[in-house]
C-alpha cells in the first residue's frame, strides 16, 4: 500500500527506538520519572497499542492518551437526542459505524435500532445524501460527528444539498474542535505534560498554526503526527530532541499530507456552513467554552436540532456521568485506565459503562483489547 | 423417485400457496429441490446406510447450522454454497467424514422461484463436490417482511473413522498453527456485496468444501490435534475458543498471516481488523511439530490448500490467551471480538 | 481520530457534483474531490490523496513523503554503524 506500508519498515523503527532510547537516557527519563507526552488524536492512541508501540519505545516514555477521540467524548445527553430523533416518525437516522454502541442513559443506538427505530451506518455523509435522494417521502437525518477532519465532509455535504434543494436532509451537529480542550488541559494544575503528538488528519484540514499557543503560551513541544508506525515514532523523537534542546516549537512531521495552512477549501466550507457555539458539553470534561461548531442560521433547514426542536435547541440539559465512571480522569491523564476501579469489572467492552470503553479508540478499549494492561502484568 | 418429465410450475415468485401443504406446495419441492437434490425416497425420513458405519469403534458425528446472508447471492458463491460447505465443514474439522445432509428452507413470500432453482443447483453441485447427499429436507414459506428472503438450515451426518480423535484439548505447547490460505475474503466480499458502503472490489468469497483437505492433512500428519473453520468472528475467534478449550496459549505472527492486498485495503478505509474477517472456507489445524511439514506439504497438494502457511504456535505461556507478535516486534493481545465489527471513521 | 487512507485518483465520475473514483489497494470507492480540486477535475488522474469519509481530504505530497523516508533510513544506517562499530569495540576488547 503505497505511502503506508514504507512507514512501517521495522528496521527503520528499531533505528528510531534506538534513538529514541539514547535521547530519553540524555534527558534523565526513567520509569519513575517518565517524560509524559500526549497523543491527542484517538487514531494515534490506536495505533499505538495495534503496534504495541507503547512496550517498544524506552520505559522513560509515558504516553498520556489525549481526548481527541470524538466518540469518547460524546456526552450521554446527546447520544439521548440521537435515539429521540431516530424514533420520530418518518425518519432514517444515520451515522458512523463508530457511535452505534456508546450509551446513552436509556440506550444505545445500537439497543434504538434493535426497538424499531430506522439507524442505518453509513461509511460517509455522501451516502445519507444519496439516502435522502432515494427516500423523498422520508426525512434522512446524519448524525455529524467528529473533529475538523470531519467537519469539512459534513460541511460540503450540506452545500450539496441546498445546491440541490434537498430538504429532507439534515445534520444532527456534534463537531467539535482540538485546539480548545488542549488549552482546557493545559489550564488544569493536575496536569503534568512535557510535550504533544499533534493530530495529523485534523492539520491537514486547519493547518499547524492553530497549535501557535501550545508552544508558545505554555512553553511545550508539539509535533504534528501522520498514523503509520513509523511516523508516530519519528514524531516521539521530535519531541525529545525539542525538550532535549529546550525548545518549545510547533513541528510537523506529516508534511506529505499536512500543509502549513491547512485546505483552504475545507476551512471555507467550515466557515460558510458552521460558527462556534459558546459553548459545548465534553464528556468528562464538562462545558468547554468555544469548542463546538452549529449550523450558521442560513442553513438552519438542514439543521436537525433545530427541525426537531432538540438538544441546545431546546436549552442546555447536562446528564450526569454514571456512577463510578472516571472516563473524565483517565481523559485527562490524571489516572491510566487500570487505575479506574470499574475497569475491566463494572466496566468491559461487553457492557460498557463509559465512553473510552466502547469506541476502538478509547483508552480503556484499547487498553482492553489489546491487553496494554494485561500484558504488562504478565510480563512483570 | 419419479420426476415429473412435463413442468407443472408455471408461478415466477413464491406465495403463501406454495407452503400451504397443496399441489402448489407439491410441485415446488418436485421441481425446485428434489429435481435438484434427487432423494432415495420422498419420505418425512431419509434411511441410511452406509458400510463405515459398521466398522467397530466407528462414531457418529452430526452437526446443525442455519444459515442467513444479504444479498443472497454474492462474488463466489451464494446461500446454498454457503450451506453446504458450511456444514460440510463442520463436520470435517471435527474429524468426521461427511456422508448426509439435510436442507430445510424458509422463503418469504415474493421470493423468486429462479433464485431458488439456482440455489438448489450450487448445492447440488457442491454436495456432489463434497462427496456428500442431501438426503432429506423441508420447505416453510412465510409472510413478506417475516424473513429476509430465504433461510436454509441444514444438518450433516458424518461418520469418525475408529481411532480418529480430535479435539482443542489435545493441542500442546510447542505445536504448530496451520491455516490453510488467505483470511477475510469472504468477510470483505460481504460488505462490499451488501452495496451500503458503496466500495467496490474484485476479491470473492472463499466459501469451499474442506473436506477433503482434512482427509489429505490426517493422512499426511497422523498426530494432527484439532481444526476449527473460522467462519464468524475470523481466525481470532478460532483461536481464542482452541486456546481456550486447550489451556495454552496461542502466540501468532502479524507478518505470517496470509492477507489479499484488496483485503487489507478494505480493512484500512473501514478500521476493521481482518483478523476478525469471516471466512467460508479457512481452517486453522494445530499439529505436533514433528508433523508440520508433512501437513504442509499435503496441504499445499490440494486447491483448497494451496497458500497453506505456518501462522503461530502453541505456547505453555499466557494460556487461554491469543497474542501476536506485530511486525514491529510489539506484542499484543488478541482478544475476542465484542459484538460485531462495525465500520469506523475514528 | 480521523481514519484516512492513501488513495489513488483512477477515474472521473461526475464533474458537476466533483466526483472521481479513488482505489486503495484494489478496493474503489467514489469520492468527493472538491478540496483537492487546482484545476481541471482530469488533471487528478492518477494522483494520491488522502481519503476520509468519502472525501479526498489533501493530496499527498511525493516529494515530502520522499523526504520523510530518506530522514527515516539515514537513522536505521547511522544505527547500523553505530551498532557496528559497538560489535568491533567488544570483538577488540575480547582480542586485548
Amino acid at each position: 500500500m503505497k505511502y503506508a506500508t514504507e512507514f512501517r519498515d521495522p528496521k527503520a523503527a528499531r533505528a528510531v527506538l534506538a534513538r529514541i532510547a539514547g535521547l530519553a537516557d540524555q534527558i534523565g527519563a526513567t520509569k519513575a520519572r517518565p517524560v509524559h507526552i500526549m497523543e491527542i488524536c484517538g487514531g494515534h492512541t490506536h495505533a499505538i497499542f495495534r503496534y504495541g508501540l507503547d512496550k517498544l519505545v524506552h520505559e522513560g516514555i509515558e504516553f498520556i492518551h489525549g481526548p481527541g477521540c470524538p466518540v469518547c467524548v460524546l456526552p450521554m445527553s446527546r447520544v439521548d437526542e440521537c435515539v429521540e430523533i431516530a424514533r420520530r416518525p418518518g425518519v432514517i437516522f444515520t451515522t458512523f459505524g463508530d457511535a452505534m454502541r456508546v450509551p446513552g442513559t436509556k440506550m444505545s443506538l445500537m439497543q434504538a435500532k434493535a426497538a424499531g427505530a430506522d439507524i442505518r451506518m453509513v461509511y460517509s455523509p455522501l451516502d445519507a445524501l444519496e439516502l435522502a435522494r432515494r427516500n423523498p417521502e422520508r426525512k434522512v437525518v446524519f448524525f455529524g460527528l467528529g473533529f475538523e477532519t470531519t467537519t469539512p465532509s459534513t460541511a460540503l455535504s450540506i452545500q450539496q444539498a441546498a445546491r440541490e434543494g434537498l430538504e429532507n436532509f439534515s445534520v444532527f451537529c456534534n463537531h467539535i474542535t482540538v485546539p480548545e480542550p488542549i488549552r482546557a488541559l493545559l489550564d488544569d494544575p493536575h496536569m503534568v505534560l512535557d510535550g504533544f503528538v499533534g493530530p495529523g488528519h485534523v492539520s491537514m484540514v486547519i493547518g499547524i498554526h492553530p497549535y501557535d499557543f501550545i508552544a508558545r503560551d505554555y512553553g511545550k513541544p508539539i509535533v504534528v503526527a501522520g498514523f503509520e508506525p513509523l511516523d508516530l515514532l519519528q514524531s516521539v523523537l521530535m519531541v525529545l530532541i525539542q525538550i532535549r534542546d529546550g525548545r518549545a516549537e510547533v513541528e510537523n512531521q506529516y508534511a506529505r499530507v499536512v500543509p502549513e495552512h491547512g485546505n483552504p477549501v475545507s476551512l471555507a466550507a467550515i466557515d460558510d456552513v458552521y460558527e462556534k457555539r459558546p459553548s459545548f458539553e465534553w464528556r468528562g470534561l464538562g462545558e468547554i467554552d468555544r469548542s463546538g461548531l452549529r449550523i450558521r442560521a442560513k442553513y438552519r433547514a438542514y439543521d436537525a436540532e433545530e427541525t426537531f426542536g432538540i438538544g441546545y435547541a431546546a436549552g442546555p440539559r447536562v446528564v450526569a456521568e454514571p456512577e463510578g465512571c472516571a472516563c473524565g480522569q483517565v481523559m485527562t491523564g490524571r489516572i491510566k485506565p487500570t487505575g479506574c476501579a470499574q475497569f475491566g469489572s463494572g466496566c468491559t467492552p461487553e457492557m460498557p459503562l463509559g465512553a473510552l470503553m466502547v469506541s476502538s479508540e478509547g483508552a480503556c478499549a484499547a487498553y482492553w483489547q489489546y491487553g496494554g494492561a494485561r500484558i504488562s502484568e504478565a510480563v512483570e | 423417485m419419479n420426476v415429473p418429465n412435463r413442468a407443472r410450475l408455471r408461478d415466477t415468485h413464491v406465495t403463501l400457496s406454495h407452503g400451504g401443504g397443496g399441489r402448489a406446495m407439491r410441485d415446488l419441492i418436485d421441481e425446485v429441490f428434489a429435481s435438484a437434490f434427487r432423494p432415495d425416497a420422498m419420505e418425512d425420513q431419509a434411511r441410511l446406510s452406509d458400510a463405515a458405519l459398521a466398522e467397530p469403534g466407528a462414531r457418529l458425528a452430526m452437526t446443525t447450522d442455519g444459515f442467513v446472508v444479504t444479498p443472497l447471492e454474492f462474488p463466489g458463491g451464494d446461500i446454498g454454497k454457503l450451506a453446504i460447505c458450511g456444514t460440510v465443514n463442520d463436520l470435517a474439522v471435527g474429524g468426521a467424514r461427511p456422508l448426509w445432509l439435510s436442507a430445510a428452507f424458509i422463503i418469504e413470500e415474493g421470493t423468486e422461484i429462479a433464485l431458488l432453482r439456482r440455489i438448489a443447483a450450487t448445492m447440488a453441485a457442491e454436495a456432489d463436490a463434497a462427496g456428500v447427499r442431501i438426503v432429506t429436507g423441508d420447505t416453510k414459506v412465510v409472510g413478506r417482511g417475516a424473513a429476509d428472503g430465504v433461510f436454509v438450515t441444514t444438518t450433516g451426518v458424518g461418520v469418525i473413522p475408529p481411532g480418529r480423535d480430535l479435539a482443542a484439548t489435545h493441542i500442546r505447547p510447542g505445536d504448530v498453527a496451520i491455516v490453510n490460505g488467505v483470511l477475510g475474503d469472504h468477510g470483505a466480499t460481504i460488505l462490499a456485496a451488501r452495496g451500503d458502503l458503496a466500495l467496490s472490489t474484485d476479491i470473492r468469497s472463499d466459501c469451499q468444501a474442506l473436506g477433503h483437505l482434512m482427509e489429505a492433512v490426517i493422512a499426511a500428519a497422523p498426530g494432527t490435534r484439532a481444526a476449527r473453520d473460522a467462519t464468524r468472528g475470523g481466525l481470532a475467534s478460532a483461536l481464542n475458543e482452541m486456546a481456550e478449550a486447550a489451556g495454552v496459549g496461542v502466540g501468532i505472527e502479524e507478518e505470517a498471516l496470509p492477507l489479499r492486498d484488496e483485503v487489507k485495503g478494505m480493512c484500512e478505509i473501514l478500521g476493521l481488523d481482518p483478523l476478525y474477517l469471516a471466512n467460508e472456507g479457512t481452517l486453522v489445524l494445530f499439529v505436533p511439530e514433528a508433523e508440520a511439514e508433512a501437513a504442509l506439504a499435503a496441504m499445499r497438494d490440494r486447491p483448497e490448500g494451496r497458500g497453506a502457511v505456518i501462522v503461530g504456535r502453541a505456547t505453555g505461556d499466557h494460556p487461554g490467551q491469543v497474542r501476536m507478535r506485530t511486525a514491529f516486534g510489539g506484542a499484543r493481545i488478541v482478544d475476542m471480538l465484542v459484538g460485531e465489527q462495525l465500520p469506523r471513521i475514528c | 481520530m480521523c481514519l484516512g487512507i492513501p488513495g489513488r485518483i483512477v477515474a472521473v465520475t461526475d464533474e458537476h457534483r466533483m466526483m472521481a473514483l479513488a482505489e486503495v489497494s484494489g478496493v474503489r470507492r467514489e469520492v468527493n474531490v472538491a478540496c483537492i480540486l487546482e484545476g481541471p477535475i482530469e488533471d487528478l488522474l492518477g494522483e494520491w490523496a488522502l481519503i476520509h469519509v468519502g472525501f479526498a481530504m489533501a493530496r499527498i505530497d511525493a516529494d515530502e513523503a520522499a523526504k520523510t523516508l530518506q530522514a527515516l533510513q539515514d537513522l536505521g544506517e547511522a544505527q547500523e554503524a553505530a551498532e557496528a562499530m559497538a560489535e568491533g569495540a567488544k570483538a577488540l576488547e575480547g582480542q586485548g
